[in-house]
């Protein structure tokens, strides 16, 4: 019988094949601090990624608009809806057309560094992957993002 | 494109149909067509910084069109000084006027005013970021001289890094497919992204470093100021500053009907001997504000169809 590092769990979300060490980041990202029991995996091993994170919300079944908000920081996640015990749904993360509040505006001088209001980010190109601020219009590659 | 009761924050939110739209609008106001058309409507102007051509060409044409203006330039005698948020001053100054004029020094600033209101807001400049009717005025003043904006080469020459009005108008000719060259020091280039952008929606470009090397001859020149505290060294900005200026004999050379444009202010970019040859516009480009912005007011306010 194989070993499990973190419990199976009956009812809830999974979401493996976070890149490792940003297990933390997804739950900031997703507000889960509060949302009940989690089981956090961090370093597993990992054919595809090598080392890989993984994190199980019980009682918890998270929306596809939800989790695409880690596509910056986990874009190779599954996310597997776990009803009864059984696998009821497995999906992989999405890009979103519009990031909101999930990244953070570089430009000194945009109005989201200097008002109490959201960021919002939208999709200017899909090679490479940049996005560009709604204020500022200030566009900025996904591996150069800050995440708030 | 529906323009009543819309905000016009940035070029990046039109399309061709409606760049023409405000083209063939302004087209209608400088021939006397549409007068009064603001009379009753209460135009407000917050300019956050300073601003002379544009606070004074939206309140003039606002006055010639029989509207009223309130406003302010600077804001340290507003309830700003005393710490209150741009949401609220916008929320506030809504239920004053019918359009608000905003410049602001923050750039977004614009944006996140006509998301706080109901009330169309005109961006008139945020940061280095947009100025769209200084956009619309520019095109306007090229669609005078041209009847197809997509068969004309026009090039930029200066601060193509930093100048805002450069990055706008370009984008603006690309909805159009016109070709463009770029003409400045390597470092204040066209930012890479910007001219990837402009090249994929079809506008064939091409950079050059010195005026002499441009292989083409041009129908319109936009000449932009280099600016001195872009540079560390004030030396390499003398030489720099000293190879892009335009004289009657480099305007000879680049050809007899070739146009000057530039969006003022200027100051050692253009020989002021210049200002006298009929290739020339650019006081006739900015004085073109007042129809084109004459034309967005009665649009957004809906007096003009």
């Amino acid at each position: 019988m194989k070993a499990y590092k973190v419990y199976a769990i009956n009812d809830g979300t999974v979401i493996d094949h976070i890149p490792a060490t940003r297990a933390l980041k997804v739950i900031d990202i997703l507000s889960l601090e509060n949302e009940g029991i989690l089981t956090i995996g961090i370093g597993f091993s990992s054919e595809k990624l090598g080392k890989k994170d993984i994190i199980k919300i019980e009682n918890k079944y998270l929306e596809k608009e939800e989790t695409d908000k880690i596509s910056l920081i986990a874009p190779g996640a599954t996310i597997n809806i776990i009803k009864g015990g059984k696998l009821t749904e497995k999906r992989k993360i999405e890009r979103p057309e519009e990031y909101i509040n999930i990244v953070k505006c570089l430009n000194p001088n945009c109005i989201t560094q200097h008002a109490d209001i959201e960021t919002r980010f939208k999709v200017a190109k899909t090679s490479p992957f940049t996005l560009r601020c709604h204020y500022c219009e200030r566009s900025v590659e996904a591996g150069e993002v800050e995440i708030l | 494109m529906k323009f009543k009761g819309r905000s016009i924050i940035s070029i990046r939110d039109m399309d061709k149909a409606s760049l023409l739209k405000i083209i063939n609008t302004a087209e209608e106001v400088k021939k006397g067509k549409h007068k009064n058309c603001l009379k009753g409507k209460v135009i407000s102007t917050l300019f956050f910084e300073p601003s002379t051509r544009t606070k004074f060409s939206f309140e003039s044409a606002t006055q010639y069109m029989g509207g009223e203006v309130i406003g302010f330039a600077g804001s340290e005698y507003t309830s700003v000084k005393k710490g209150e948020s741009l949401a609220d001053t916008i929320k506030t100054i809504s239920g004053y006027c019918d359009v608000i004029v905003i410049r602001h020094p923050i750039e977004g600033a614009a944006r996140l005013a006509s998301e706080v209101t109901s009330v169309p807001v005109i961006n008139a400049g945020d940061g280095a970021n947009q100025h769209p009717t200084q956009t619309f005025l520019d095109l306007f003043t090229i669609n005078e001289l041209v009847s197809d904006l997509s068969r004309i080469k026009v090039g930029f020459l200066g601060d193509l890094k930093y100048g805002r009005t450069v990055h706008s108008l370009a984008y603006a000719l690309a909805l159009f497919k016109t070709p463009l060259c770029f003409i400045s020091p390597k470092l204040l280039r066209m930012p890479v992204d910007l001219l990837d952008e402009i090249s994929e929606m079809g506008s064939k470009t091409k950079e050059y470093e010195e005026l002499e090397e441009l292989e083409e001859k041009l129908d319109i020149l936009y000449v932009t100021r280099i600016q001195k505290e872009r540079f560390g060294d004030l030396q390499e900005y003398e030489r720099v500053a000293g190879c892009y200026r335009l004289t009657p004999q480099i305007v000879h050379t680049l050809g007899e009907n070739i146009k000057i444009m530039h969006p003022l202010p200027r100051v050692n970019e253009i020989a002021p001997d210049v200002d006298t040859m009929e290739n020339a516009i650019y006081f006739e480009q900015a004085h073109n504000g007042i129809p084109v912005r004459q034309g967005i007011l009665g649009l957004i306010t809906g007096t003009i169809a």
